[in-house]
């Protein structure tokens, strides 16, 4: 499926293993069972992953997270397990990339047994894909999640009855406690030994449709066994799949067998003719009415609970509060980075305040090379970078994981149609805030390519954690505040003046909104801590050894004269037309690998206190540009694997022509008013 | 043309203007009507007595008039074959924007209801009308879905027979109003998807609450809430209960 995919640089998020097919092979040569987690959005699959696993996979409140599936390792009593974390998803059918990801990984590679994960507060619902699992035939275990928020909402779900209901193991978890977890993988393992041992497909009895539609699917059925047509998937199935009139699946046979097609077709018209339906909808609805009897069976509603996260979706979609809070989650997360970051950063730059770089001319090279250049790099990240990351990385997760992201999309669909998009779209833009890798991976929740390619433009210009860095470190702390404000709001108009032009370029029919909206909820606190030390940490471990050796680098080109000739070389463009000093060419020159490096440089040439070498227009100018100029390398890479050469060049040629109209313009205009 | 002609024209254009004045207040009242049509209030005032004698409305004096379901069903059925003409004049005539509301004025008495659906199949299930963005009422067919319909020739329809029901979309319902879910209009993908989620065709969907700007619509189906795009809460029409 994803075979031509390649490993990209750095992010956390986005280590998410895309593999070739041989190499997974291998993997599971080595694991005695191959276990796959499967269910709807947002159930809590990797929650579960991640525990079992202790892998990173990103967890948060809206759906469509896991767009790839991810693999890792568990050994369990001695047994070695392989765990697949597998998309959410709400059917089988062939419309999204997610969907046909797990349907093909269910069918080809038949993992041992399929842990089918629901969202206990949505029972219902969550069954109608459990009923297409049993049609597939494939070992099955429910994993009853969330029963915690099941709670809550006054539902009392009796598994018991559930497990017989379905002829399938149930067992009830809180995965984000880890309670059940145990119980969980026990049952599992059961099953999937059980079903080593017998080698069978499995045929469950519980699902049962309605007699005129079950007398069909069976005919249909037992033609395509008749046929022998050697295809992966189960012939019950198929049968329903190609009576529902699933292209995908309907090529497939049609290509081994027509008679298969007409007389299926035939089938399909006769249920037709009685239920004045097409037959997917018969189906679903037949999926549905089962799914309805199983669950009212199993659940008791105790009492209608008005609970407090209810009350307060009453506000946060409240038709004038809901646009301040909208407001303030896109403002609050860079207030707060600013107040607390600032607050840090203040304490640890007087620690650091022995730190003074040494005149080159007058020192030994190799002293300045490693004071001014290694050293300076560490002070720098760590009195610059550090202190806002950190609480910025726990906001943003706070946020993802509570369920404002979706009332946010809520409120604001209306607004991302005048740039061509729907309200999801907002998602990847604000996880943008964090870094544009994740956000740009992220915007596969958006359904056609055209869509993806306009959000991941409008994300290229969104203001990431390293541009928020070298917006508060030149503006907030050099020039004030509310110009740092301001060049925030600035950057806002232009993603949408630029969403709107690139809606021009690439005009076309838009998809609308349907996004399903989970219960708010206080978001767990080690979730929190776990993704923001996730996060951080690979800051540390893969970004702080490249900004010293790269910070004593710069520094050792300096010391030879390297950088003259690149400062002197963009004159123009840097002291001419944008007012700044010549070494600002370096400062952007390098910036194009991380952007946090237009800050490192310069502080690697004028120490902490920037005020030196810079004045208020200056360092405006410094952050617009910087701030607009180019999508970093990892963000090159993703656009360029995600949409092609074409695509990242064009995305990058219009950063560029954006930074240098805007930032000149502000050169120009900036005096006057300063 | 004869007088019988003029007359229902004339009810038809009533009717037309009583259903879209009625989506912001039920009670539509005589002034606004006379607004409207350009037509004296004493005159409106006859004719909406003549309505009433024929079962359209509920006029009482002063106040104005109410939509009968029976006067619902015909409004809606003479408003969509408006709209949909002036998709057809705006799509595939390519008449100017500004003109094709009263061309279709002209057309809409005059069209079939066979012709009415062909021409529905030509623009494909189109759901709002090109002048001011308002949505298509949903035709009178007992169908269920619009995949059905393309699937069924002109001599099998009258097997099909006319909806009775009074159908509203869940876009018009006010928050916490409910429905059943009788009819979704939409493309295969669109209801695939809907039904997907639960939304399939005899399902209980309650209407939460509707995002101002003409934004999306928050609805609870089956234990699960969702949010719809207001073009396709436009497109999903139930049978109100309460
Ligand atoms: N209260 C509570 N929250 C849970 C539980 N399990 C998961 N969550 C939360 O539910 C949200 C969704 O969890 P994920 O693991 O990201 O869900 P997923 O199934 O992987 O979702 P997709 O990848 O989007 O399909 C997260 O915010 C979790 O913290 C639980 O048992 N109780
Ligand atoms: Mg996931």
């Amino acid at each position: 499926m994803d075979n031509q995919k390649t490993y990209y640089f750095h992010d956390p998020e986005s280590s998410r293993k895309s593999r070739s097919n041989d190499l997974k092979k291998e993997h599971q040569k080595e694991a005695e069972f191959t276990v796959a987690l499967a269910g709807n959005a947002n159930v809590g699959k990797s929650v579960i992953f991640n525990q079992l696993t202790g892998s990173e996979q990103i967890v948060g409140n809206w759906p469509g997270k896991t767009v790839e599936m991810a693999e890792g390792k568990l050994n369990f009593q001695g047994h070695d397990m392989h765990i697949i974390d597998l998309p959410g998803i709400y059917s089988f059918s062939t419309f999204s990339m997610e969907e046909i990801v797990s349907r093909e990984y269910i069918a080809y590679e038949k993992p041992d047994v399929v842990i089918n994960v629901l969202d206990a507060s949505v029972l219902e619902r969550n069954l109608f894909f459990t009923l297409q699992l049993m049609e597939m035939e494939v070992p099955l275990v429910l994993c009853v999640n969330q029963m915690d928020i099941a709670k809550q909402k006054g539902i009392i779900i009796d598994t018991k009855k559930l497990e017989k209901a379905l002829g399938v193991p149930v067992v009830p978890t809180v995965a984000v406690r880890g309670e059940g977890l145990q119980e969980l993988v026990k049952t599992a393992l059961k099953v999937a030994e059980h079903k080593k041992d017998c080698k069978k497909a499995v045929k469950y009895d519980a699902i049962e449709y309605g007699g005129e539609l079950e007398n069909r699917i069976r005919d249909l059925a037992e033609m395509i066994d008749s046929e022998k047509l050697d295809l992966d998937y189960a012939n019950w199935w198929m049968a329903i799949k190609i009576l529902e009139n699933d292209p995908e699946i309907k090529k497939l046979v049609a290509s081994k067998s027509h008679k298969i097609i007409q007389y299926a077709d035939q089938l399909a018209y006769e249920i037709e003719k009685i239920h004045h339906e097409p037959t997917f909808a018969v189906m679903a609805s037949e999926r549905y009415a089962l799914a309805n009897k199983i669950a009212a069976g199993a659940q008791i509603q105790t009492e209608i609970k008005i609970s407090f996260s209810e009350r307060l979706d009453k506000v946060l979609t409240h038709p004038f509060f809901g646009y301040i809070t909208s407001a303030m989650v896109i403002g609050g997360l860079l207030l707060w980075t600013f107040v607390i970051g600032g607050y840090i950063s203040d304490q640890m730059t007087s620690f650091f305040n022995f730190f003074q770089p040494v005149p080159t001319s007058e020192t030994d090279p190799l002293y300045a090379i490693l004071w001014n250049g290694a050293f300076g790099g560490l002070v720098a990240g760590l009195t610059l970078i550090v202190p806002f990351v950190v609480p910025f990385y726990i906001l943003l997760s706070y946020i993802e994981n509570s369920g404002l992201l979706t009332r946010v999309a809520f409120m604001m669909d209306t607004f991302m149609h005048k740039i061509g998009l729907h309200g999801k779209a907002l998602i990847p833009l604000i996880l943008g805030y964090g870094c544009s890798v994740p956000a740009i991976d992220s915007t596969r929740i958006l359904e056609t390519r055209r869509e993806r390619l306009l959000a991941a433009f409008a994300i290229t210009f969104a203001p990431c954690a390293a541009r928020t860095i070298i917006i508060l470190s030149l503006v907030a702390i050099f020039v004030s505040i509310w110009w740092a404000l301001a060049l925030y709001a600035l950057d806002i108009l232009i993603i949408f003046i630029m969403g709107k032009l690139a809606l021009k370029a690439m005009p076309g029919e838009s998809t609308s909104l349907i996004m399903e909206m989970h219960s708010l909820r206080v978001p767990s606190f080690s979730v929190i801590l776990k993704q923001t030390w996730n996060r951080t940490k690979s800051l540390i471990y893969l970004v702080f050894p490249l900004f010293i050796v790269g910070s004593a680098i710069i520094q050792l080109f300096y010391v030879l004269g390297v950088l003259n000739i690149i400062s002197d070389f963009l004159t123009p463009l840097t002291v001419s037309w944008l007012g700044l000093p010549a070494f600002a060419g370096v400062l952007l020159l390098l910036g194009i690998v991380r952007k946090e490096f237009i800050l490192l440089t310069l502080v690697s040439f004028v120490g902490t206190d920037l005020a030196l070498a810079l004045n208020s227009t200056q360092f405006i100018v410094l952050a617009i540009v910087g701030m607009l100029y180019i999508p970093c390398l990892s963000t090159i890479g993703i656009l360029i694997r995600e949409f092609g050469w074409k695509a990242a060049g064009t995305i990058t040629a219009a950063n560029l022509i954006t930074a240098f109209i805007v930032g000149g313009l502000f050169a120009h205009i900036l005096p006057y008013i300063l | 043309m004869s007088a019988k002609d003029v007359l229902s024209e004339s009810i038809e254009e009533y009717l037309e203007v009583l259903y879209k004045l009625s989506k912001e207040d039920p009670l539509v009242k005589t002034s606004k009507i006379s607004e409207s049509l350009n037509i004296a209030p004493g005159s409106v005032t006859q004719m909406l007595k003549k309505l009433d004698s024929m079962g359209y409305v509920h006029y009482s004096p002063y106040k104005g008039a109410v939509l009968t379901e029976n006067g619902l069903i015909k409004a809606q059925k003479v408003t969509r074959k408006h709209r949909l003409l002036e998709r057809f004049l705006y799509d595939v005539l390519k008449i100017k924007k500004d003109k094709v509301h009263a061309q279709a004025c002209e057309m809409e008495h005059v069209l079939s209801d066979d012709a009415e659906r062909a021409l529905c199949h030509l623009l494909e299930q189109p759901d709002e009308c090109p002048d001011d963005l308002e949505p298509i009422p949903a035709c009178n067919f007992k169908f269920t879905t619009c995949e059905e319909c393309k699937e069924r020739s002109n001599e099998e329809i009258d097997e099909v027979g006319d909806r009775n029901e009074k159908l509203v979309s869940i876009a018009d319902l006010n928050e916490h109003e409910m429905g059943k879910v009788s009819f979704i209009r939409g493309d295969y993908k669109v209801i695939r998807r809907l039904m997907d989620m639960g939304i399939t065709i005899g399902a209980n969907i309650s209407v939460l609450k509707i995002a101002p700007f003409k934004g999306p619509v928050e609805v609870s189906v089956r234990g699960s809430t969702l949010a719809l795009g207001r073009d396709i809460a436009n497109n999903v029409f139930v049978e109100q209960t309460v």
